[in-house]
C-alpha cells in the first residue's frame, strides 16, 4: 500500500463515565502519508483536540477511548496500533515516532526547570547512549534551528516571550527526529506577526527535515498556506476532506461553505462575510440525522432521518481525490454552489454569489 | 537586590516589634515581680532584700522607663533575659538553654518526619487520585481531628501501661546521667518515640491533604501533559514535574511550623511530662515568673521569624519566578 505515517480507524471517544456520556468523536477515520501536512479545522467544541489527545493517548479522564484503531508506522518501519500497546512500548514510541505541540504555549514549559534541562530529559530518556556534553550540544542545535540562540538554554521559561516559548517547544518536539508532529493550535495564543512567523519556520523545518504534520487549527485561511490535504471537523466527525486547494476553492459540504465564507479572502475582491446561522449541536443530545441539518440551508427531507457518512463526491471531476459526508451528493442532488469544479470556478466571486 | 534589602528592614522591624511588646507588656500588668516574690517567700524578707532585688529585676525607681529600655536592649545583645522568679536565682537564658534543646530535638524530628511523610503519600496520593489508596485520607484525617491529647493518652494507655513496651514519661530514664552514652542515648530515644509518634499521626493528615490536593491541581497542568507527550518514564514526571511544582507552597507551610515547633507543644509536653520549653512555660505561667515567660515568648516569636527567614530562603532556591533578574 501507500506510505502511511498514520491511519486512524473509526475512533471513537466519550467524555463521562456512568451511563450517559457524550460522545465526542463519532468513528473518525483519517489517514496521513509520509511527508505530508493535514490541516484539521472546525468550530470550537468540534472534537479537534480531542482527536490529537486520542490519538496519541494523553487524553486527559473523564475521556474515554472507546473503539478504533491508531495505526502508527515507527522509525523501524512497523505499523503498530498504539491503543492496544502496553504503557512501556507507548513510553518509548512517544516522542521519537510521534511529537505534539500543544495549544498554551504559555503553559507547557516547567517553569521551574531551564530551558536546557528541558529540551535534554527528552533525549536522556530515548537516547540513553548520547552523554551530557552531546545532549547539550544536540539542545544548543536545537534552539539555533528555531532562530533562538544557544545562551537562552540557561534561561527559565518565565524569561522567555510568549512567541519563544512556542518555538522552545517546536525545538522540543523535534528533538528526536519524530515522523510525525501533531500541533494542537499553536499559534492561537500568539499574535498575528509571531504566527505568521511560526508557520514559516514549521513549513521550512517540514521541508528540512521531511517530517508529517497534523495541523490543528480553526483558523482555515491559515491552512491554506501550510497544508496539503484539510479535514474539516464538524460534531465530532469528519464531514469533508480534500487537498487543501480544491478545498478551499470549491468546497462540498454546506458546512464547509459556510466556514470559509465565515474568514475574508485574502486575494481578490471583497466581499460579505457570511458566518453560519445558528450553533453547534449539542453533542450530549444527538440527532438521528446529520448533525449540521439545523443549520444547512440545502437540507432535504432525509437529512433528518439518515446519517450521512464519509464518501466520494457526486462530482465527476472530483475523481477519488475527495470525500464527503453529505445527502446531497449520496442522492446526487448537489446544489451548483457546492459542485463547483475549476472549469466553471475561475473566480471567488462566483462561491460566494 | 531590593527585594532582598525589603525582606531584610521587614525582618529587622518585625523583630523591633516584637522584641518591645515584649519589653513593656509585662511593665503593663499590674503589680511588679519583686512583690510576687515577696508574697511567695511570705514576708521573710528585709527593706535591704527587697531594695535590693529591685535593682536586680531592674526595676528600682529612679531610671524611667526609656532607660529601662534601652538598658534591656544592651541585656538582650549580652544575652542575658534576667531572673526566673520560680527558679531564683537562675538566670532565665540558663533555664532555657536547659529545655530548649529537648523540644527543638524532638518536635523538631517529629515535624520533619511528619512533614516528609505526608509529602511523599501526598505526592503518591495525587498521582493515583481515584484509587483505593485514597481510603488513607479519611483515615489520616480522622486521627488529626480527634484532640491531640486524646491520642497521646491512648498511646500513654496502650504501649506504655497495658504492653508495657515504651516508657511515657519524662525524656530519659531517672537516674541516668546525662552524657553521650549509648545508654543515656538509648533512653532518650525510647522516651521520645511516643510523643513523637504522636506528633506525627496527628499532623500528617495536613501534609498529605495539601500536597495531594496541589498533586491534583499540578497533575493538570500543560507542562505535565507534555512530559507525559515526551515519553519520560512515569516517576520522572510525577517527581521532576509534577511534585517539584507541587511542593512549592508545601515548603512555606514547613517552614511556618517549624517556627511553631518552640511553642505548639505545650499539650504533648504536659500529656508527656517531657521538660521540655512548652512544660516550662506553662509552669512559668502557673507560677507568674514574668521574666521567665518574657524570655519563652522572646525565643518563640524570634523563631517564627527565623523560619520564616529560612522559607523565603529556599523558596527562592526553589522557585526561579521568585528570583530578580540580576
Amino acid at each position: 500500500m501507500n506510505d502511511l505515517i498514520l491511519d486512524i480507524r473509526d475512533l471513537s471517544v466519550e467524555y463521562g463515565y456512568g451511563s450517559d456520556p457524550v460522545k465526542v468523536l463519532r468513528g473518525v477515520d483519517l489517514t496521513l502519508e509520509r511527508g505530508q501536512v493535514l490541516g484539521l479545522a472546525g468550530e470550537s467544541g468540534c472534537g479537534k483536540s480531542t482527536l490529537a489527545y486520542a490519538a496519541t493517548r494523553l487524553l486527559p479522564p473523564p475521556g474515554l477511548i472507546t473503539g478504533g484503531e491508531v495505526l502508527v508506522t515507527g522509525k523501524d518501519g512497523q505499523t503498530r496500533d498504539l491503543l492496544r500497546m502496553n504503557d512501556e512500548e507507548l513510553r518509548r514510541g512517544r516522542w521519537t515516532d510521534t511529537a505534539i505541540v500543544f495549544q498554551g504555549a504559555m503553559n507547557s514549559l516547567n517553569p521551574v526547570y531551564r530551558v536546557e534541562r528541558q529540551l535534554t530529559d527528552a533525549i536522556k530518556a530515548h537516547a540513553p547512549h548520547m552523554d551530557a556534553r552531546a545532549r547539550h550540544d544536540r539542545a544548543a542545535e536545537l534552539l539555533d534551528m528555531v532562530g533562538i540562540s544557544a545562551d537562552r538554554l540557561r534561561s527559565y521559561p518565565h524569561q522567555l516571550s510568549g512567541g519563544m516559548r512556542q518555538r522552545v517547544m517546536i525545538a522540543m518536539a523535534l528533538a528526536l527526529e519524530p515522523q510525525l508532529l501533531i500541533m494542537d493550535e499553536p499559534t492561537t495564543a500568539l499574535d498575528v506577526v509571531m504566527q505568521r512567523q511560526i508557520v514559516e519556520q514549521i513549513s521550512e523545518l517540514r521541508e528540512r527535515l521531511g517530517f508529517s504534520v497534523i495541523f490543528i487549527t480553526h483558523d482555515v485561511s491559515l491552512l491554506i498556506e501550510i497544508a496539503d490535504r484539510i479535514a474539516i471537523m464538524y460534531a465530532g466527525e469528519i464531514v469533508e476532506e480534500g487537498p487543501a486547494q480544491d478545498l478551499y476553492r470549491r468546497p462540498r459540504h454546506p458546512y464547509t461553505r459556510g466556514l470559509l465564507s465565515s474568514f475574508p479572502p485574502l486575494h481578490g475582491p471583497k466581499r460579505a462575510l457570511g458566518g453560519i446561522p445558528g450553533s453547534p449541536p449539542d453533542l450530549a443530545a444527538p440527532s438521528a440525522g446529520c448533525p449540521f441539518r439545523p443549520r444547512c440551508p440545502f437540507a432535504l427531507d432525509e437529512c433528518a432521518t439518515i446519517h450521512p457518512t464519509l464518501r466520494p463526491t457526486a462530482v465527476p471531476a472530483d475523481a477519488d481525490a475527495r470525500r464527503v459526508a453529505c445527502l446531497l451528493h449520496d442522492r446526487d442532488v448537489v446544489p451548483p454552489e457546492l459542485a463547483l469544479t475549476p472549469t466553471t470556478s475561475g473566480t471567488s466571486e462566483e462561491l460566494h454569489a | 537586590m531590593k527585594g532582598l534589602v525589603r525582606r531584610v528592614v521587614f525582618y529587622v522591624l518585625t523583630a523591633w516589634v516584637a522584641v518591645t511588646l515584649n519589653f513593656f507588656i509585662p511593665r503593663l500588668m499590674p503589680g511588679d515581680p519583686v512583690q510576687s516574690l515577696m508574697i511567695k517567700y511570705q514576708g521573710q524578707l528585709s527593706a535591704d532584700a527587697v531594695q535590693s532585688l529591685y535593682v536586680l529585676f531592674g526595676l528600682d525607681k529612679k531610671t524611667s522607663i526609656w532607660q529601662q529600655y534601652v538598658e534591656y536592649w544592651g541585656q538582650l545583645f549580652r544575652g542575658d533575659l534576667g531572673i526566673s522568679f520560680a527558679r531564683f536565682p537562675t538566670p532565665v537564658s540558663e533555664v532555657i538553654a536547659q529545655t530548649l534543646p529537648w523540644t527543638v530535638g524532638l518536635v523538631g524530628v517529629a515535624t520533619i518526619i511528619a512533614f516528609l511523610l505526608g509529602t511523599s503519600l501526598g505526592t503518591f496520593l495525587g498521582w493515583r487520585r481515584g484509587t483505593r489508596a485514597d481510603l488513607l485520607i479519611p483515615a489520616t484525617t480522622f486521627f488529626s481531628s480527634v484532640p491531640y491529647f486524646w491520642i497521646g493518652l491512648l498511646a500513654i494507655t496502650l504501649f506504655g501501661v497495658t504492653w508495657q513496651v515504651l516508657p511515657f514519661s519524662g525524656s530519659y530514664e531517672a537516674g541516668l546521667i546525662p552524657g553521650f552514652s549509648w545508654q543515656f542515648l538509648g533512653s532518650v530515644i525510647s522516651h521520645a518515640v511516643l510523643p513523637a509518634l504522636t506528633i506525627v499521626i496527628s499532623s500528617v493528615a495536613g501534609w498529605i491533604l495539601s500536597m495531594r490536593n496541589m498533586m491534583v491541581t499540578v497533575s493538570s497542568e500543560d507542562y505535565v501533559t507534555v512530559a507525559h507527550a515526551k515519553g519520560l518514564p512515569n516517576r520522572v514526571v510525577m517527581v521532576g514535574y509534577a511534585a517539584r511544582n507541587a511542593v512549592l507552597p508545601q515548603i512555606s507551610g514547613f517552614a511556618l511550623s517549624l517556627g511553631f515547633v518552640v511553642s505548639g507543644t505545650l499539650v504533648m509536653e504536659q500529656v508527656f511530662s517531657y521538660q521540655g520549653i512548652g512544660f516550662t512555660l506553662f509552669q512559668a505561667v502557673g507560677a507568674k515568673d514574668y521574666p521567665l515567660m518574657q524570655g519563652i515568648f522572646l525565643v518563640i516569636t524570634l523563631s517564627v521569624l527565623a523560619a520564616n527567614i529560612i522559607a523565603d530562603v529556599v523558596y527562592v532556591l526553589l522557585d526561579p519566578r521568585t528570583r530578580q533578574e540580576g
